[in-house]
């Protein structure tokens, strides 16, 4: 059995946001959408906190063919910007509004920070093919054309052709955000998810 | 200060008039109500049913989701009130707390329902008040048990991949269910058990006359018989004690355990008995070691779950059996003081001293009545009398305890197995509605294809194209297809992998020698890699995923299971008995993964007539050799 102390400590793990006003200020969205934000939150997570299993369980019902769970892992590490093991609302709010209202810097910044996991300024080829296996797992096995062992390895090679500039074999957030601004496609799909809420 | 005493602030304010006459200094300054705000009713409206409140009564908990502004968060401008999308009849509890300070927990409620409702209003469990704290804890205790019992039974299936040797035969011997080989040993140590067990009686009963001598027990008639099937029962004890003692995850705490105490005492007797010599003054404390064999008959509780049960009780209620322990004794030895005083006077009484007296006050209260002793005085009948009847009452006591909570252990038991059972019919429930949403992604990724199909050929349009998903069943399904263009690779389903899978290596099978890799730009070399995590390691595969890249020319399905990878089998075959014997053992629902790779077969012509493997007997049986030796590896 639990001691009494386990359970006060297990219990008082709740949080609550800043207030509607103070959030609505510091992000770009409007009272009613982070109303509708919050609700949703509140409901899978009523402790008002996300640990990293409960966020990879929500996300891996979006991807029931595939192992999601890493992938997961890296985008909480992304949203969890103070390192404490949980998001709070607060996190998930300033993540959100980069991504969703954010210019094309702020989103191409966000997105350079979830490939660099040691978040150290530089994306190496091993930490970018961490993050596509992730991302190959989540297709699952039965996929067309069948999935190759080397896949992931040929498209960052693709990537780091396109994006390291000097050839040094790591890409930083400059030469990053220079290759993506003149490659149109990226361009265009950064507007693709505006008016998701 | 309490909530609801503030109520009666301003009638103690008033009452301070009283003090003004006889004070000598001045009064200070009466604090300014700075927000002079006229109490508000609030409306909260919980899945449609209103409540009304005073904005006050919510606030005097400021760190709960009402009395904060976090309910801000939900309020609903155009109506004016608070809207939650919860539990109206957890919410009523709630709501009185904050009137009444009090929280109550509702016998009909589920306690896990109850909790996330507590955790979604930031209220912890802890105060709850003490009229209902007993039965949510006693609830909260259940469930525990119950999700723990769930991850135990889970740990236990997910530990299946590489287990050695030793831990094979460790759980073979704690859950003989798993294999015939433990059941074989189960069935066969409690025949010997209860084997010995009769040996130790039936030594004992008089086994008719030898002529010429007294009677005998058995035991010393048959005496070589009787010591043959001691050493054999002996002999099978021991095996099993050295083989659970060998695979024990940790010695230490085996050798402590109950249950190898007790095979170790059921088995000593026997060899001290070898080794001793059959000398007169040590014959005495062997045959008290003989008494030790009997304790062979507590190894049954091994295989049998109601002894451990009755075990497990017994050590659950030791407060309880100590407490009858201790009164009994009270109780005896102030009847023995007493009947033994009592009974002093009469002449030739038994009762010659008071521990002599505690065998009648035992068997009295006992109700047992043997009758070897019984008072004469009147004294000592009136004493006597009162004793049995105390002895009643005192044993009752303590007794319905112990089988209350005998019932509640083995209906926990019952209800575990009940669980265990239950649990595949959930999982199978959770795997359908995987598979359900998974369907429904590439079933209207087909009705878009066939919309867009039918849209280029200009041919009438069909009924079941014009059914529409909600807006987040495409939201969810756009998202997935932008995965797929990520990556470059399409989403199917099973059997369109597995025909593709077939497809390939039949379509690479016969061009071994040229490069085919270029002539089918869609179909790669791996055939069905192992991408999910959880698929166990195939102990045979002789072909790490180094060589398969080395073969590239061939499509990959590696047939499992013989020691040389050369099965092959003609073209012609396998097109002919491809589709039977291949296909129903893909098809079932247990493959996901099929690691599959063909070694090269020297010289396959195109007729495929030819079929240079050794030890291939014949065309006709390669293909059930085939069929059986796909591995079947389920990847869940």
């Amino acid at each position: 059995m639990d001691s009494v102390e386990d359970e006060l400590e297990m219990a008082t793990v709740r949080h609550r946001p800043e207030a509607l006003e103070l959030l609505e200020a510091q992000s770009k969205f409007t009272k009613k959408e982070l109303q509708i934000l919050y609700r949703g939150f509140k409901n899978e997570c009523p402790s008002g906190v996300v640990n990293e299993e409960t966020f990879k369980e929500i996300y891996s019902q979006f991807f029931p063919q595939g192992d999601s769970t890493t992938y997961a892992h890296f985008l909480f590490n992304a949203f969890d910007t103070d390192h404490n093991g949980a998001v709070s609302f607060e996190d998930f709010i300033k993540g959100l509004s980069i991504l969703l209202r954010g210019t094309v810097q702020e989103k191409l910044n966000w997105a350079f920070n979830l490939y660099d996991i040691n978040k150290d300024g530089y994306i190496t080829k091993e930490e970018m093919l961490d993050i596509m296996k992730a991302i190959y797992d989540m297709m699952g096995k039965c996929t067309y054309p069948v999935l190759k062992e080397d896949a992931p390895r040929q498209h960052v090679e693709t990537f780091f052709q396109k994006m390291d500039k000097n050839k040094d074999g790591v890409v930083t957030i400059d030469e990053f955000i220079e290759s993506c601004q003149k490659d149109e496609n990226i361009m265009r799909s950064m507007q693709l998810f505006e008016n998701v809420i | 200060m309490a909530a609801g005493v503030a109520a009666w602030l301003p009638f103690a304010r008033a009452a301070a008039i009283g003090w003004m006459p006889v004070a000598n200094c001045p009064m200070p300054l009466a604090p300014a109500d700075k927000s002079k705000r006229q109490d508000e009713l609030i409306v909260l409206n919980v899945s449609g049913r209103r409540f009304q409140t005073w904005r006050t009564t919510l606030e005097r908990y400021p760190d709960t989701l009402l009395g904060s502004t976090e309910k801000e968060f939900f309020f609903n401008e155009d109506t004016k009130e608070y809207f939650f999308d919860r539990d109206p009849e957890v919410f009523r509890c709630v709501l009185n707390f904050y009137r009444t300070g009090k929280l109550h927990y509702p016998r009909y409620e589920c306690i896990s329902a109850y909790d996330d409702e507590l955790a979604f209003y930031g209220i912890l469990p802890e105060i709850i008040g003490d009229c209902c704290y007993e039965e949510y804890k006693d609830r909260k205790r259940e469930n525990a048990e119950r999700l723990m019992d769930d991850n135990d039974s889970e740990n236990n299936q997910e530990s299946m991949p590489s287990l050695s040797f030793r831990q094979t035969m460790w759980r073979a011997f704690e859950n003989p269910h798993t294999s015939t080989l433990a059941l074989v040993f189960y069935y066969v140590t409690g025949f010997f058990i209860a084997v010995s067990v009769i040996t130790n009686v039936v030594e004992t009963v008089p086994c008719g006359t030898v002529p010429g001598s007294k009677e005998l027990p058995c035991g010393e008639r048959y005496s070589v018989a009787f010591f043959c099937l001691d050493t054999a029962c002996v002999m099978i004890f021991t095996v099993e004690y050295l083989l659970r003692l060998f695979a024990a995850p940790s010695r230490y705490r085996f050798i402590r355990s109950v249950m190898s105490i007790i095979d170790v005492v059921a088995i000593m007797p026997y060899y001290i008995g070898l080794v001793m010599t059959n000398n007169e003054d040590v014959s005495g404390a062997f045959v008290t070691l003989r008494v030790f064999r009997v304790f062979r008959i507590f190894k049954f509780s091994r295989h049998s779950q109601g002894l451990r049960i009755l075990g497990y009780t017994l050590k659950s209620c030791a407060s309880e059996l100590g407490f009858l322990l201790f009164s009994l004794t009270m109780a005896i030895i102030i009847f023995a003081t007493v009947m033994f005083y009592a009974e002093k006077g009469s002449s030739a009484s038994k009762f010659t001293s008071i521990p002599a007296s505690f065998w009648y006050t035992i068997v009295t209260m006992t109700t047992l009545g043997y009758g070897d002793m019984v008072p004469k005085t009147i004294a000592g009948k009136i004493f006597g009398s009162i004793c049995s009847l105390s002895g009643v009452l005192v044993i009752a006591l303590p007794v319905p305890v112990i089988v209350s909570n005998f019932s509640r252990i083995y209906h926990q038991n019952q209800r575990a197995d009940k669980r265990r059972a239950q649990k595949k019919a959930r999982l199978a429930r959770i795997r359908v509605a995987k598979t359900g949403s998974s369907n429904a992604y590439l079933h209207s990724k087909r009705n878009g294809l066939l919309t867009e199909a039918l849209e280029l050929m200009g041919t009438p349009e069909e009924e079941h194209m014009g059914k529409t998903t909600s807006l987040i069943e495409s939201q969810h399904h756009h998202l997935l297809h932008c995965l797929e263009k990520t990556t470059n690779h399409e989403f199917i389903d099973e059997q369109m992998f597995e025909q593709n899978c077939m497809e390939s290596s039949m379509q690479n099978y016969p061009s071994t020698r040229s490069p085919s890799l270029s002539s089918h730009p869609g179909l790669t070399t791996t055939c069905c890699s192992r991408r999910s995590k959880k698929t166990t390691h195939l102990p045979n595969s002789n072909l790490p995923a180094t060589r398969l890249r080395s073969m590239q020319e061939l499509s990959t399905i590696h047939i499992q299971g013989s020691e040389q990878p050369s099965l092959t089998t003609s073209r012609s075959s396998l097109n002919l008995k491809a589709d039977d014997g291949l296909r129903p053992n893909c098809k079932t629902s247990q493959i996901t993964t099929a690691i599959i790779s063909i070694p090269t077969p020297p010289a396959l012509t195109p007729e495929g007539e030819s079929r240079p493997a050794p030890a291939s007997p014949g065309p006709n049986t390669n293909i059930p050799s085939i069929a059986s030796n796909v591995v079947k590896v389920s990847a869940l």
